[in-house]
């Protein structure tokens, strides 16, 4: 993968790689994730493809020292095409022992590892669990050691700042940021720009963090780290204007820009809930769109509000994880009844309970699709990637609206907080998504002869009922969970009624799949031994296994579901059209269970429920497996 | 709310046209017909109110005006209803249901509603029964309350609902019951014109399965010298020939004496206005049970900032502050890079 790159010009000069994945690891306390940010914020601007993986405890400060406490952020950067954050790190930056107890094993056999070696002492060995010295004892000898003393380097950097000594030790992270942005040749103003802006209220704090960003990059131009300096050139990128964007960032603008383009108020209604709080927070800061948002008291005032405000014309959402949908299921239940739109987000989470609160899963699709009680279903979409987020918000939105039903969309934690470059879209060519609600009455009275409204008159096509707003004069209608008449909207307990409207209600949701577009196949479309089905954050690993699997000379096919309720219409004909179907998800075979009962077809389920997602190499095996077992 | 283009109604235009089903005798009728009555009166159309419910008899109340309304799930009218008003400042929203709805199941919207200060019309009534699901003990029901769920009587010391409310920070509190429609009305009135969440507790009989719980206070003969009337400025007196009162005890209590052994100027005179809730507080905790005298009236009617207002003020300040939100400038928003 490597190779001499012959343009000089640096100290020692540079190799250039084609792609790399650093691991930064340290206490929770420690910044990793901020490193982490910065060092791909930077790598986003000079133009590589990189995609990231923030891996950090519940605990918002666990204690200091313990393997438990370690928070690690991942990113790959590459000069090509990239779908995920990699499998094994080719380094990692272990700012103290417990990092590196914890973090080694996933490096590549001879990966580099860059340690913050004042750190390294007997305490802190205790702390992490190592009976003894992991310098001295083996333990690195399948790897490239760098020792760095990052804590007193830094300390030293920053005198000048007039920083406390204890506070200096703080700006450590910069210094290690500095140092691996020289080693990979990172642009140095974005990141020094951000330190500007970001401490700039605190003058000594951002003077310490300059001083020790640049003693660290310092370093690396003056200690013997010369063969450790590398290029990974910006990759082909099709024109146009890139933003970095992690998955709940893109969500929460994805919903603005629903509510703009469907020119109606939006509302939040949500109650905080890792890892989806990020949504409430960022749409919390753009009233001027419109944007209401409420904190609600609870998960199911959350919904509550929403739906209430659904009633009153606004484009409604809530947004949750798991343990969230559970609680606002009787909510949810209560939407398919009155029919009216809805936007519900889960983020994903490990479970069940609490579960793993910043671990990723995707184990709530059978949740979203039966989890209710009676007869109620609802459109599901699911994001496969964290720019995916926008588009997808839009099109629950978009059902939403024109089907008048609630609409779940799954994201899940590894989305949320991953990072990837995102070709910005052209705000005009986004879809209008506008309603049209009822502004005469649409009946009759056949009693006083009067003119009035029937909240459950039907679009003959999409079976959308008629919503009139409050405000409407001469509309007045009400509206419950009590099964109506259809039509009247009447309280109804005939049975015929009952199961015409349990029918009713489940054909509308039916009647997306013609409004959606056919399953997408990518891959050998035509002649593959094998068939990837798949949903959701899979999708990167899934991408990277294939390519490498068909580079090989394997026939393989991928169709990567974004509409997971209604099915695209197509999808029975893509599943019986190749010979083996694979279904790998991160749940004990959700999506498998469904479509083996809706086609039945063999399909095998590949899971892994661990809190973490598959990697490329896990994926390549399952289809060896798969395709050696067959022969 | 109020609109002077208003056309004038009468109560058949507040009445649906749907039949309504509480049971022959129930006290829900008698505030059905308050508010029925009461509408036309208080210059608003019918478009721009919505009643919203959540669960059980007093529930289905929305279905019987010919208003905008929904009927809910257990216990969350509250928490729909402060959704709408925010999204819809422009509505009148009423909030009905009954003490298990609004206490029990859904106890923690309605404090959390009545802590905002959301602009919300909500009517507890309250029949100190489960009549829906036929006569369990609810959260109002008085300790050793024998019904199918407590055969050997409840063990649960009841909610003060009044004391809930003021407890919650509630800016407008007031207590009537079902035999009295003016009052009714009146407390209703009171309610719908403050700016802020209003809540005011009616008891109402449940004939069917708590009949006459209420009788020993609101029965005609009862009435004087059960009823504690609270009227802003006045001095709290009660009785056939006001020789009742109430005063506050060296030891903060509010107690009741005969006027005569304390002469009037020792009476309390009634401050619903009163910034602290302290004295309302101790009028709610007067009587602790129907045997007792009980006060009815406004409790507390102050001014504190209104929610809808407030949420719907931010959106205005932000769009002052940066414009008006602009979807290209949102995606630009972070550092971007062109390629
Ligand atoms: S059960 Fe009681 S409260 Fe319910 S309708 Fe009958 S009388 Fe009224």
């Amino acid at each position: 993968m490597t190779d001499v790159d012959t343009r000089s010009g640096t100290s020692g000069g540079s190799t250039s790689l084609d792609h790399v994945v650093i691991r930064f690891a340290g206490d929770s306390g420690d910044g990793m994730q901020l490193t982490g940010e910065r060092f791909t914020s930077a790598s986003a601007i000079f133009g590589n493809d990189l995609a990231t993986f923030p891996d950090f405890p519940a605990e918002i400060r666990a204690p200091t020292g313990t393997v438990f406490g370690v928070s690690a952020f991942q990113v790959q950067i590459a000069d090509h095409d990239i779908t995920n954050p990699g499998d094994a790190p080719s380094v990692l930056i272990a700012m103290n022992p417990a990092a590196l107890k914890s973090e080694l094993h996933r490096l590549e056999p001879g990966g580099l590892v860059i340690l913050n070696i004042d750190e390294f002492e007997q305490r802190l060995y205790d702390k992490a669990g190592y009976t003894a010295d992991p310098l001295e004892d083996g333990t690195l000898d399948a790897f490239q050691v760098v020792k760095v003393p990052m804590t007193s380097l830094t300390k030293e950097g920053v005198k000048e700042s007039g920083v406390k000594p204890r506070d200096a030790e703080r700006s450590k992270n910069f210094f290690a940021l500095g140092l691996i942005s020289w080693m990979y040749t990172r642009p140095v103003d974005p990141t020094l720009d951000w330190i500007r802006e970001r401490f700039g209220k605190n003058e000594m704090v951002m003077n310490a963090n300059l001083m020790a960003f640049k003693a660290g990059h310092a370093y690396g131009e003056t200690a013997e780290l010369a063969g450790h300096r590398f290029t990974i050139k910006p990759a082909e990128q099709s024109a146009g204007v890139y933003t970095s964007i992690n998955g709940n960032m893109a969500m929460a603008w994805g919903l603005i820009a629903a509510g703009q383009l469907a020119k109606l108020p939006t509302f939040l209604g949500s109650y905080p809930i890792t890892p989806a709080s990020d949504i409430l927070h960022e749409m919390s800061k753009h009233k001027s769109f419109g944007v209401t948002t409420l904190q609600a008291e609870d998960e199911i005032a959350g919904i509550g509000s929403a739906l209430g405000a659904a009633f009153g014309g606004s484009l409604a959402i809530t947004t949750t994880s798991g343990p969230g949908v559970a609680l606002k299921s009787e909510t949810m239940s209560l939407a398919v009844s009155l029919e009216l739109p809805l936007v519900i987000i889960d983020i994903q989470r490990g479970g069940p309970s609490t579960g793993l609160p910043t671990k990723t899963e995707a184990a709530d699709l059978l949740m979203a699709m039966y989890g209710r009680h009676g007869e109620a279903p609802m459109p599901i979409i699911a994001a496969y990637s964290p720019s995916n987020c926008f588009d997808v918000a839009i099109e629950a939105s978009r059902i939403a609206l024109k089907y008048r039903t609630p609409v779940i969309v799954l994201s899940d934690g590894y989305l949320a907080n991953g990072t990837e470059p995102w070709l910005l879209p052209d705000v005009a060519a986004l879809p209008d998504i506008s309603t049209q609600f009822a502004t005469e009455p649409n009946h009759v009275n056949e009693t006083t002869g009067e003119p009035e409204h029937w909240p459950y008159v039907r679009d003959p096509k999409t079976l959308a009922r008629s919503w009139a707003l409050p405000g409407t004069p001469g509309l007045m209608h009400r509206i419950g969970g009590i099964e109506k008449e259809d039509g009247s909207g009447n309280i109804s307990y005939t049975p015929d009624n009952h199961g015409h409207m349990v029918e009713t209600r489940a054909a509308k949701v039916a009647a997306v799949a013609d409004d959606i577009p056919p399953a997408p196949v990518t891959g050998d479309v035509d002649d593959a031994e094998l068939l990837i089905l798949a949903w959701g954050s899979t999708w990167g690993a899934i991408v990277t296994a294939v390519d490498r699997q068909r580079a090989k000379g394997r026939k393989i096919a991928h169709c990567h579901l974004t509409h997971i309720n209604p099915f695209p219409s197509n999808l029975g004909e893509v599943l019986r059209r190749y010979p083996r179907v694979m279904v790998p998800e991160m749940n004990s075979g959700h999506l498998a269970k469904m479509v083996r009962a809706e086609f039945l077809v063999d399909a095998k389920s590949v899971s892994k429920v661990k809190g973490v997602p598959f990697t490329a190499a896990e994926l390549e095996d399952a289809i060896e497996s798969m395709l050696e077992g067959a022969k | 709310m109020t609109d002077v283009q208003v056309p004038l109604t009468s109560r058949k235009d507040w009445q649906s046209d749907q039949e309504v089903r509480w049971c022959p005798g129930c006290g829900d009728y008698s505030i059905l017909t308050a508010v029925q009555l009461l509408m036309p009166d208080l210059g608003v159309k019918r478009e721009n109110t919505v009643f919203v419910s959540g669960i059980g008899c007093a529930a289905r109340f929305p279905y019987y005006m010919n208003t905008y309304g929904m009927h809910t799930i257990h216990g969350r009218a509250p928490a729909i209803a402060t959704g709408l008003a925010m999204a819809r400042p422009d509505l009148d929203v009423w909030v009905v249901g009954g003490d298990g709805d609004l206490l029990s199941i859904g106890g923690n919207h309605l404090i959390h509603a009545l802590r905002r200060n959301v602009n919300l019309t909500i009517l507890l009534f309250n029949n100190q029964i489960y009549g829906l699901t036929k006569g369990q003990y609810s959260p109002t029901s008085e300790v050793g309350k024998v019904t199918k769920s407590t055969p050997m009587g409840s063990l649960d010391a009841p909610f003060n609902p009044i004391a809930i409310a003021l407890g919650a920070g509630a800016t407008f509190v007031a207590r009537s019951h079902d035999m009295d429609r003016p009052h009714m009305q009146e407390m209703m009135r009171r309610a719908h014109a403050h700016k802020g969440a209003a809540f005011v507790e009616i008891f109402q009989n449940c004939n069917v399965f708590n009949d006459g719980q209420f009788e020993s206070l609101t029965a005609r003969a009862n009435r004087d010298d059960m009823l504690i009337p609270l009227e802003h400025g006045k001095p709290v007196r009660f009785g056939k020939e006001l020789e009742k009162g109430v005063v506050i005890g060296a030891d903060g209590a509010a107690r009741i004496v005969n006027v005569a052994d304390v002469g009037e100027d020792a009476i309390v005179v009634h401050d619903e206005g009163r910034p602290e809730p302290g004295l309302a507080f101790m009028l709610a905790q007067l009587s602790q049970s129907v045997h007792q005298p009980t006060p009815v009236g406004i409790f507390r009617a102050v001014e504190r900032t209104e929610y809808t207002t407030a949420a719907a003020g931010q959106l205005v300040a932000a769009e002052e502050r940066s414009g008006r939100g602009d979807l290209a400038k949102l995606l630009h928003s972070q550092p971007t890079w062109t390629v």
